[in-house]
């Protein structure tokens, strides 16, 4: 009984208060409340900044945009500076979305492919230097890939590019007609060799934790390697592969620097991705910031401001194809 | 239907550690055959070797002969694919695939074999496993929800129509019952009883009671300590082993003086 009582009591309760509204208060310490202000701060402080950010593109966008005496979304043509000012982001628009396009078609499979053999097909001394060396490439700076792609990829890809004339330049698409490799099509195979680490990497992690007991179930009943990955690793890491798929999308539209050197910028959507010429709302920006008056570069904030929504565009149809699967997600 | 398993001096190691040393036993088809023994004894190790499952954990490796009929599991040139779809498993803790409906989840290793089944035939055989089941009553109205739904009994359950859909020769269940509260168990025991008719059924449980109630052979596995490897002590009728063994050592552990 002495005991018992001596440990009820135990935190003293304060002068004068019953033992019962001790213990409600106890609930607030003051190293959870500090950790409460600290967290809930933070997250006030991310939403105050993201408002920040759109309160910003979208003043000096519509100042812009209300002297712009072209069509803002039809216009093939970026003049913000003269007088008057004409400018307009189609070509933007299809020279990001493009070229995201291509990366995404080139580097998803082989990231997909590459994460499969480190995760379930190399043996382990090979697995992990492998892993290392993708994780490495994730942090080389974009300008070298722009060099790189500058001065090595253009000058070598022709032969390829005469090949797909070759072949497939019925298409109209895939037709090229000599000249520098400086085309959408290029800016893709870069882009896609860019966002390969992170697609690779990420999706790597999601394989390796597909859970034991699923995989041996497939085994069980008489898989075959492949059989397993089909049935047990790919359906559960659905879901973040797509978001892996994402991050690198993000990165792929966004991307300036990389661009800027490889691509020779032109206001016209040629019939071939082969061609040179076009542009990336990214691209542009960098391009033009510098030698841009007010409206000009009020201008390339609209069209920074483009590039934002169609992010979020993005990110918010990936969320609803993981979402709709959801019931399906142990 | 249902093969003799007839082992003969295997021993099966992860990586330089010996974790079963040189057993030999017969299993009799249509029969129920359960082991005990201590965790660690290497019971679930010996399980796993009759499938050739142990061979998939880094640094699992087998010597010696395990006989279905007339064929060595481990002979030269067996294919462990072809091994796992006639020598069926039930795991310890119930694994649907969590991306699939109940139905996808019957079907799973039929469509493995990669014959082209028709629809109508297809739905026969799920509609036949989940009966053999017991579980066809419970989920026939929502064949097409997700089977990670189900309650851990019904999961189970999944799991053995899973299995005996492809009509193994046997079925090896590892502590199925493990995870399982008394009333899911009382309805997989049952089920054990139901399937032996077709079956060859080896049992691993930790529940004394349980492989009692349900085996026709008992085996017991021990250990002589800690690293050293699982010895098979005895094998004999269940009645024999839980009113008279031969061995001290399984009386010990039956009658709860150790382990």
């Amino acid at each position: 009984m002495e005991i018992s009582s001596a440990t009820a009591d135990s935190p003293p309760p304060p002068a004068g208060g019953p033992a019962t509204e001790a213990r409600t208060k106890s609930a607030t310490r003051p190293g959870d409340r500090v950790f409460l202000a600290f967290s809930r701060g933070s997250g006030i402080l991310l939403l105050v900044i993201m408002a920040a950010i759109a309160v910003f593109l979208t003043v000096r966008a519509t100042s812009a945009l209300s002297k712009n005496e072209g069509n803002f979304f039809t216009t093939f043509e970026w003049t913000a500076n003269g007088t008057p000012p004409v400018f307009g982001i189609a070509v933007l628009a299809f020279g990001t979305v493009v070229s995201s396009v291509i990366a995404m078609l080139i580097a998803v499979p082989v990231a997909i492919g590459i994460a499969l053999f480190i995760s379930h097909y190399a043996p382990r001394r090979l697995a992990a230097p492998l892993s290392y060396v993708i994780d490495l490439l994730a942090a080389v700076p974009s300008i070298v890939y722009g060099l790189w792609g500058a001065l090595f990829l253009v000058p070598h890809l022709g032969g390829l590019y005469s090949w797909f004339d070759d072949y497939l330049g019925w298409t109209g698409i895939l037709a090229y007609h000599d000249g520098a490799a400086r085309s959408l099509f290029t800016i893709g195979i870069l882009l896609a060799i860019m966002i390969l680490p992170i697609v690779t990497s990420v999706s790597r992690e999601v394989f390796l934790q597909t859970p034991k007991m699923n995989e041996e179930a497939a085994l069980a009943l008489g898989a075959t390697r492949w059989e397993v990955i089909r049935m047990a690793v790919l359906p559960f890491g659905r879901s973040g592969v797509i978001s892996a798929s994402m991050l690198g999308l993000g990165r792929a539209l966004g991307e300036t620097m990389a661009v800027a050197t490889v691509l020779s910028p032109g206001f016209e959507i040629g019939k071939s991705l082969l061609d040179p010429g076009g542009g990336t709302f990214a691209q542009n920006i960098a391009s033009s910031f510098k030698e841009s008056g007010e409206i000009g570069k009020d201008a390339l904030i609209a069209s920074g401001l483009v590039l934002f929504v169609l992010t979020l565009l993005v990110n918010g149809a990936a969320r609803l194809i993981i979402a709709r699967r959801k019931e399906y997600t142990a | 239907m249902a093969k003799r398993i007839d082992v003969s001096g295997l021993s099966a190691f992860y990586g330089a550690h010996k974790a079963i040393d040189d057993i030999s036993m017969t299993v009799e088809p249509r029969s129920v055959t359960a082991f005990i023994g201590p965790s660690g004894c290497g019971k679930s190790t010996f399980l796993r070797t009759l499938n050739r499952m142990h061979e998939v954990t880094p640094g699992g490796r087998v010597e010696g002969k395990v006989m279905l009929d007339d064929e060595n599991l481990y002979g030269p040139g067996v294919d462990p694919v072809s091994v796992r779809r006639t020598v069926g498993m039930v795991f310890q803790r119930p694994n649907p695939f969590p991306t699939m409906s109940i139905y996808e989840n019957v079907a799973a290793g039929i469509r493995l074999n990669g014959d082209r089944v028709r629809k109508s035939d297809m739905d026969a055989i799920v509609e036949r496993s989940l009966q053999g089941a017991n579980l066809w009553k419970e989920v026939k109205d929502r064949l097409n929800k997700p089977g990670a739904g189900l309650s851990g009994g019904q999961q189970q359950r999944l799991c053995i129509a899973r299995a005996i859909a492809v009509e193994p020769q046997v079925l090896l269940m590892d502590e199925p019952c493990s995870a399982l509260d008394p009333i899911s168990t009382l309805a997989i025991e049952d089920l054990i009883g139901e399937l032996k008719e077709r079956f060859t059924i080896v049992i691993v449980t930790h529940n004394m009671q349980q492989a009692a109630r349900v085996s026709d052979r008992t085996a017991f596995f021990n250990l002589a300590g800690v690293g050293r490897p699982g010895k098979l002590i005895e094998i004999d009728d269940t009645e024999r082993i839980f009113s008279n063994p031969s061995v001290q050592a399984t009386e010990d552990y039956i009658s709860g003086r150790f382990g």
